[in-house]
């Protein structure tokens, strides 16, 4: 089988099927059974149809490129990766906006991974969002007389978003340059912000759904500008390089922006392409061209020659930087990591199922996944940056979630905690350890969401407060939950076996430690805030499951009211915590894993780790291989084995075993407390800066509006009414008047007229007789011969 | 120049046309009987009848090669015979106002006034 032709046509068919569901219950919903209920199962159908045609691109590409321990370091990218195109949107000259593709190991890891979770989400939406099929009574959304709102419910119009959210972030995954990804991006955006708004009758909704919407907005700014530095500079957006064919019909090859940046005959080292050299050094370019006159060959010989020199000296560099910052900058948005985090917290306005669609396949698993692809342009100051960005967020993140009592907001902060480790992992040269994390966290992140969801749908409530004992009413939601938070807590037996949590932290962990190795001193924070976020991981993980499922019910009513979740929502939760826990394992009898598989994907250059950057050369990004050596493994495995631990110990005394009162300790870090519980104040401090200004400026805005241009426009309107006017009187009193007196004229000269016709036969003869007479007399007078022309 | 003195000529004619034609517009202004008013239109009509005649003679009519020099004496022929259907046409009238009005008094029938 020709890999390179069927590949891409499989991933394409398992890309469109969920648009084509989207598109059916777009335009036939509500007709696909009673109150649209079929449209579950067509979506459902559609996203289980692209998983299994994406396990088939999976088994079909592990058949040609076969995992082995070794495999990688040392064949070129072009065999690694497929580039092609679908099909053209349109050409410039050689600039092309293309539907393409870039598929590689990691580009089919994602995509089984997305459908999968997708799928379990799907499923388990059958049964949470069964209340939207009849009419929904919504007290948290009262109309304006108090009264709670009643609606339509809108079942297949939640199945029709979800199969769109899946099209776009499967678009994403599988684009081949970067204009693509940016629309996908957007389309990732747009049905987050559909989904978090779904009930947007409810004011709060409707707010969180504009906030992460405003928000992501942000950081695409910054990735514009990104965007346009490669698109100026390379003339591509493209990733990889592949051969079209031309209007003449040759083969031209198309080029990429890896090949630029790694450019193989400097063996994948991170280099800045000719373009951008040459953007930077514009002002000695034209002094060039000018002291060449119009010999613009021999000119671009003597500017070639000079590039390397120019290189040398920087030129190019900043613009290089400047473009990984901005694509950053997207992904800062997306991921929400550190100074824009503060959507998605609030993003748990939204249904369950989308918040675990959100969390753990699409919407922020897109800013993880780009910086991963993107990765080979990234350079060591940009790392860095991504570094302590995400290092930052972790530990915000984890501390606000020790406080946060709203089930679905912990869980929130812990996403935003996770992606905080995948971008630290990623930030010190820990390809591999980041995206791996991103697909174990995928898997547990969904089963946690989901068996939330379970507790809030057999409770009603989200806050932890009003929870307790949970265990004994809902078992398979409790135990299913449990393995989540092993999972996502990393346990394991050090240097033996794990959840697939386990696997991934002590990557990332051990990446931080090499890191630490290569840059003695200050590289070190990043190790301990990296052992500090997973101790805190343990920490309100356990302390969520011991305050919803352990103890005694703090709520008799909401006690006696809760239930286990019906079959097709538990189904789900077993499947993912199955995943949860194995997907980390290697396949029985061979070494192959989703680990070898990813570091199959890594790209080229990319293991051998990075330094000397410009603007900071002592700073060194350790290579990935040394980090996993054995001696390091087992430091940083038991180092963390005993945080967690710690971690986990804590929320035990304090919520588990009840030794400890938390209202005690809540007293003695009252400060601090304070801090955490609100948010550390971020939402305020935005509603300062940025929030209140603009609502001042729209209001003076709006003032000038009313004052001045409405005024304006008023006044003109006055004056086309007066000039109206006028012409109205002008045509009613000239023009009509002139017809109208003619009209009257005529009336009163025949009103006199016929006065004459008197019905006396006597004097109409004597009229005639008279008239006859008055013709003589005028004949006589006047009459002669010449008149009547003889 | 004597009329009664001179032979009989167009004059003659025309001075019997002229008080045909005023007999019977002063018949038709005073009778107040319609069968009156019936007959100063004949005389009306018969004035103009002569009139024709006498223009037609021999000696008035220009030679043409369009006529045949019969026309003045045709058209008195024709308005005799429109005059017989006149008087039909008006007796028929008469009969008819008189049945309505009970009287033949044309100062009776103002009806049709303006």
């Amino acid at each position: 089988m020709d890999v390179d032709l069927w590949l891409p046509r499989l991933l394409a068919l398992a890309w469109l099927t969920p648009l084509a569901s989207f598109a059916v219950i777009l335009f036939f919903g509500p007709r696909l059974g009673r109150s649209g209920r079929y449209a579950a199962q067509l979506a459902t159908v559609a996203v289980g149809l692209s998983c299994l045609l994406s396990f088939a691109a999976l088994g079909i590409w592990l058949l040609h490129y076969p995992l082995s321990a070794a495999h990688g370091a040392h064949e070129p990218a072009a065999q690694r990766a497929l580039c092609g195109e679908w099909y053209l949107l349109c050409a410039f000259g050689k600039l092309r906006f293309v539907i393409s593709y870039y598929i590689d190991a990691l580009t089919l890891a994602m995509f089984c991974m997305v459908t999968l979770v997708a799928l379990c989400i799907h499923v388990y939406s059958w049964g949470y969002m069964a209340e939207e099929l009849q009419e929904v009574t919504d007290a948290l959304a009262p109309l304006s007389d108090g009264q709670p709102l009643r609606r339509k419910g809108r079942y297949c119009r939640f199945f029709q978003w979800l199969s769109l959210f899946c099209f776009s972030m499967l678009g994403l995954v599988v684009a081949g340059n970067l204009a693509m990804v940016f629309v996908f991006w957007e389309l990732v955006g747009i049905c987050s912000y559909l989904l978090i708004g779904f009930w947007y009758e409810r004011r709060s909704a409707a707010y969180a759904a504009s906030k992460a919407f405003i928000v992501n907005r942000v950081g695409d700014c910054g990735m514009l500008v990104g965007l346009m530095i490669l698109l100026s500079g390379l003339g591509t957006l493209s990733f990889g390089v592949y051969y079209i064919r031309d209007e003449q019909g040759r083969s031209v090859l198309q080029a990429g922006i890896f090949s630029q940046v790694r450019p193989a005959r400097s063996d994948f080292q991170l280099q800045v392409p000719d373009g951008l050299v040459r953007m930077s050094a514009w002002r000695e370019v034209l002094k060039i061209l000018g002291a060449h006159g119009g010999n613009t060959a021999a000119a671009e010989k003597v500017i070639s020659e000079k590039l390397p020199d120019w290189r040398k000296s920087g030129y190019g560099y900043g613009l290089l930087l400047l473009a990984g910052l901005g694509v950053f900058c997207g992904c800062v948005g997306k991921s929400a990591q550190f100074p824009l985090h503060v959507w998605l917290p609030d993003a748990m306005e939204g249904p369950t199922p989308v918040s675990a669609l959100i969390h753990a396949a699409t919407m922020v698993a897109a800013g993880v996944y780009l910086v991963g692809r993107f990765y080979p342009a990234f350079t060591p100051e940009v790392l860095l940056i991504i570094a302590v960005v995400g290092c930052v967020t972790l530990l915000l993140a984890g501390t606000i979630a020790l406080t946060a009592t709203d089930i679905k907001r912990v869980l929130a902060y812990s996403t935003v905690s996770q992606l905080g480790f995948m971008m630290l992992a990623l930030g010190l040269g820990g390809w591999l350890a980041g995206v791996f994390h991103l697909l174990t966290h995928a898997f547990f992140k969904a089963l946690l969401f989901l068996c939330a969801g379970s507790v809030i749908h057999a409770c009603g409530v989200n806050e932890m407060p009003c929870f307790g004992g949970l265990r004994r009413k809902m078992p398979i939601t409790a135990w299913t939950m449990l393995i989540g938070c092993l999972a996502i807590t990393g346990a394991g037996i050090p240097t033996l076996i794990g959840l697939s949590g386990f696997y991934s932290k002590d990557l990332i962990l051990s990446q931080g430690f090499s890191f630490w190795s290569a840059n003695p001193g200050l590289g070190g924070w990043f190790f301990f805030g990296a052992l500090l976020g997973a101790c805190l991981t343990a920490c309100y993980m356990f302390r969520l499951w011991y305050l919803t499922f352990s103890g005694t019910p703090r709520d008799a009513h909401i006690y006696q009211h809760a239930h286990e979740s019906p079959r097709v929502m538990s189904v789900p939760l077993v499947v993912l915590a199955l995943l949860a826990a194995t997907v980390g394992w290697k396949a029985p009898g061979t070494d192959w894993s989703l680990r070898t598989l990813l570091e199959q994907a890594c790209p080229p250059g990319v293991e051998k780790g990075l330094s000397h950057g410009w603007y900071w050369p002592a700073v060194t990004l350790p290579a990935e291989k040394p980090a996993h050596e054995y001696y390091t493994a087992v430091i940083v495995e038991w180092s963390a084995f005993l945080v967690a631990l710690i971690g986990f110990l804590a929320a035990t005394v304090i919520y588990g075993m009840r030794k400890l009162d938390p209202a005690v300790i809540r007293r003695y870090f009252a400060p601090l407390y304070s801090l955490f519980w609100h948010k550390w104040w971020f939402d305020e401090l935005y509603g300062l800066l940025f929030v209140r200004p603009v609502l001042k400026l729209s209001l003076l805005a709006a003032a000038i509006d009313r004052h001045v241009w409405d005024r304006l426009a008023d006044g003109s309107a006055r004056a086309v009414a007066a000039l109206a006017r006028f012409d109205d009187y002008f045509d009613r009193r000239l023009v009509d008047g002139a017809v109208n007196l003619l009209a009257r004229w005529t009336q009163a000269s025949a009103y006199r007229l016929r006065r004459l016709q008197t019905g006396n036969l006597h004097s109409y003869i004597l009229w005639l007789a008279a008239g006859l007479i008055g013709l003589f007399v005028l004949l006589t007078l006047y009459w002669n011969y010449t008149m009547a022309g003889i | 120049m004597n009329i009664f003195a001179s032979p009989v000529g167009m004059v003659h004619y025309l001075m019997v046309g002229a008080v045909l034609f005023v007999c019977g517009i002063a018949c038709m202004a005073t009778k107040r009987n319609i069968l009156g008013v019936l007959m100063g239109i004949e005389l009306v009509l018969n004035g103009a009848n002569l009139n024709f005649v006498a223009f037609s003679a021999k000696a008035l009519v220009k030679e043409s090669t369009m006529g045949i020099g019969l026309e003045g004496t045709v058209i008195a022929l024709f308005v005799i015979a429109l005059a017989a259907a006149e008087a039909a046409v008006a007796l028929a009238i008469a009969l008819s106002f008189y049945h309505t009005h009970a009287t033949v008094d044309v100062d009776r029938g103002q009806e049709l006034k303006g």
